[in-house]
């Protein structure tokens, strides 16, 4: 039987404290695997530090019921670790762990996620040395060892003009028989940097977690200021910033479609798509001027208007773009020598993807229905998304085929998003933050969902902000994908997941 | 075949006619900016309070504006009543961070490398980009200057994978305290005469992570910057106008 605190949910909300009782470890355990069995999964899992310890809030998503399970207990010291029975939190309560000097017992992999020194005047587990910072990616690797067993090592600093991230292969001949991935080289410290009021700085960090999420990221951190402070964005603002998504989607995804027909060395979609998605940047350039949606969303709404005459200019580019986005993408997946590459390689099954929580691109690709804008949506595209993409087969050709109908259908979604621009003002005067409070939101982004949650004191000031990037729950994903795969394969699956790694390093 | 071949026809010939030809850029997007001429001394204050990046400073009657801090937001302009507007001039990258302020006298861009430097690099550049932190952004837009749109490499500029085949260092990021190392370690894999370029808000003084922990406020204290290219991140032709300007071919 579970305790959790059900609410209904849509796209952000904002819960006094005072009605999330603080439940004792055992019974929060409990509610929250019975949760877990009961279709949910975990969108979030942080601690705030308190007098008493270290409280663990944990929030659930069951999508179908457009509900959220909300759990609050208090640890100290070292509790038994959820993740045996609950796979999707290892990364949570590793991040407990390295954050607040706890130890999840009995955690299988309990290992550092983001290399940094704990946020309290707290011991490290790992008895790394105080006053000194602690060494990236210097940690035990799981090894395989016997005859004709090697061990290939990856990065920081990768051939590509690509972000930095470690990746430890173990293999037998070309096969990779586990993947190991270490992160946290672009870790800036930005969750501390949210606290207080909050700061002057704050959109511009939470448009830079994850540069080529702009969109996705400020939308959702806008959206819990909103519901901090009772505020809703106008509709109009909703409308535009849903369209700024369905660009954003669109452009990143036809980049990956582009970049994945290059790693299998088919190279004219590589290059119409290169360019392809630069016009939908550009698109976006023409709203608000950045390239990457880079000063529209703010709290409150938008900053940039999309009048009839762009809504007019939008419509006859994309209508372009589209026939142009349809040949340089179906030339590429009707060649038999590309799809014999993408299908079966890198396979992850259902009961995988669903035991890991993936979400997003990754998780669709292996027949989970999951997508916020079908399940959370905004004001604006209430009622508008209905088709979710789905296949089953988890390989990179789902994975391709994905992003290949999710195009299809943005284009479809902005036409319809632009049909119905709603009158209006583009802000909401602001107001102040709610007191003692614990906010969610919720957001598709192109990579899957952003989850962002904060806490607020008696005096309305941030005292915990939580930003989940879909990457967090994914990079699992792609270690597992590679299992059993050739080491020659991993640009490939790593395309096909294309994951981000300042989103999961903060 | 045929249909490749019949897509292609359709797609057709895209590549710009940069440098010849100066592109033509979104009329909202946020270049140069330029600070009106006479502000009252209480404009100029409340303007250079806004600005969370400490982009602003007093100078006269006027404002001087730090590309090196500003990210080109857009969101102090209706503060300031006007008093600052962002012009559709995409130059902006200069070769000493005291050129990156704007003010009182004429923005200097880059000049060209010295006579022995372009013997050697003028005709073929290899950079090797190393991302030291940061949001991506800035790798995406670099990136882009591979496709058939900028096509870099008939401009003899290339991206390569190893720092012992590179002449330049590319950073963008602020560098955080775990990429430190590595990219000290790259630069030092480089054989000399080697160029650092610092792309980007974030590489040149730290950009929106300005001040954070966990990072270094870009490269100031650790290499010899050669060219600085500001923005948030810089466009496309931002930072190839800069590259080609290094090389004097502009």
């Amino acid at each position: 039987m579970s305790l959790s605190k059900l609410v209904r949910f849509r796209h952000g909300l904002s819960v006094p404290l005072a009605e999330l009782p603080i439940l004792d470890y055992a019974q929060f355990s409990d509610s929250l695997l019975a949760d877990v069995a009961a279709d949910a999964r975990v969108a979030s899992y942080f601690g705030v530090p308190v007098a008493a310890g270290l409280e663990i809030f944990a929030i659930l998503a069951h999508d179908w019921k457009e509900e959220l399970a909300l759990l609050r207990t208090r640890v100290s010291g070292s509790f038994p670790a959820l993740t045996p029975r609950c796979p999707q939190l290892h990364l949570f309560e590793r991040e407990l762990a390295e954050q607040f000097g706890v130890r999840p017992l009995h955690h299988p992999w309990l290992k550092p996620v983001r290399f940094h020194a704990p946020w309290i005047d707290a011991a490290d587990i790992w008895g790394r040395p105080r006053g000194v910072h602690p060494v990236a990616g210097a940690m035990e690797f799981y090894r395989v060892e016997g005859e004709e067993v090697h061990e290939v090592a990856v990065g920081p600093v990768h051939a590509g003009v690509i972000e930095p991230g470690h990746f430890r292969f173990q293999c037998h001949g070309e096969e990779v028989m586990h993947l190991e991935i270490s992160l946290g080289y672009q870790h800036r410290g930005i969750e501390q940097q949210l606290l207080g009021a909050p700061p002057a700085t704050a959109i511009y960090l939470l448009e830079t977690a994850a540069g080529d999420t702009s969109i996705g990221h400020a939308t959702t951190g806008c959206q819990l200021l909103e519901s901090l402070a009772g505020i809703e964005a106008p509709q109009r603002a909703q409308a535009i910033r849903a369209i700024a998504l369905e660009l954003e989607r669109l452009a990143n995804h036809v980049g990956d479609i582009g970049a994945l027909a290059g790693d299998v060395g088919f190279l004219p979609t590589a290059s119409f798509c290169g360019r392809l998605r630069g016009d939908f940047l550009n698109l976006t350039a023409e709203l608000c001027g950045s390239r990457f949606g880079r000063g529209l969303v703010r709290p409150g709404g938008v900053n940039f208007d999309l009048g009839a005459d762009l809504a007019k200019t939008f419509v006859e580019r994309l209508q372009v773009l589209e026939r142009e986005t349809r040949g340089a993408i179906e030339l590429c997946f009707d060649s038999p020598s590309v799809l014999a590459r993408f299908e079966g390689t890198g396979p992850v099954s259902t009961d995988d993807a669903e035991a890991l929580g993936l979400v997003g691109v990754a998780a669709r690709a292996c027949g989970l229905v999951r997508d916020a804008r079908l399940h959370h949506p905004f004001g604006a595209g209430e009622g508008r998304f209905d088709t979710p993409v789905i296949e089953i087969d988890g390989d990179v050709f789902a994975r391709g085929n994905v992003r290949r109908r999710e195009i299809y259908a943005s284009f479809e979604l902005i036409r319809r998003l632009l049909r119905y621009l709603p009158d209006g003002p583009l802000r909401t005067p602001a107001a102040p933050l709610a007191a003692d409070s614990l906010a969610v939101s919720l957001c598709e982004g192109w990579r899957g969902e952003v989850v962002h949650a904060a806490l607020t004191d008696g005096n309305g000031r941030i005292v915990r902000y939580k930003i989940v990037d879909p990457s967090f729950h994914n990079w699992s994903g792609l270690a597992l994908a590679l299992r059993g795969q050739q080491i020659s394969d991993f640009p490939l699956c790593n395309k096909s997941f294309n994951l981000s790694y300042c989103g999961f390093d903060l | 075949m045929l249909g490749i071949i019949r897509e292609r026809l359709r797609q057709g010939h895209r590549t710009g006619k940069f440098p010849r030809v100066e592109p033509t850029l979104p009329s909202r997007f946020r270049g140069l900016p330029v600070a009106a001429a006479e502000l009252s001394a209480q404009q100029q204050a409340e303007a250079v309070a806004d600005c969370p990046f400490q982009a602003l400073a007093s100078v006269g009657t006027s404002l001087s504006i730090d590309l090196g801090r500003c990210l080109f937001c857009g969101d102090c302009p209706p503060a300031a009543q006007g008093a600052l507007q962002f012009s559709n001039d995409y130059r902006l990258a200069a070769r000493t961070r005291h050129d990156l302020l704007v003010g009182d006298r004429e923005y200097r861009l880059a000049e060209k490398l010295n006579a022995r430097m372009l013997k050697l690099f003028g005709r073929s550049l290899k950079l090797r980009q190393v991302s030291a932190g940061g949001c991506n952004a800035c790798e995406a837009d670099l990136n882009v200057l591979g496709t058939l749109v900028f096509d870099l490499g008939r401009f003899g500029i290339q991206f390569v994978a190893s720092p012992r085949h590179a002449d330049g260092l590319l950073v963008t990021g602020p560098v955080t305290a775990n990429m430190k190392s590595a990219l000290l370690d790259t630069y030092a894999a480089m054989p000399e005469p080697k160029l650092v370029i610092a792309s980007g808000a974030c590489a040149i003084g730290g950009g929106p992570f300005c001040g954070l922990a966990e990072v270094n406020n870009g490269l100031g204290d650790l290499l010899p910057v050669d060219l600085f290219i500001p923005g948030c991140p810089p466009h496309p032709y931002t930072a190839l106008d800069g590259l080609l300007r290094l090389l004097g071919r502009r």
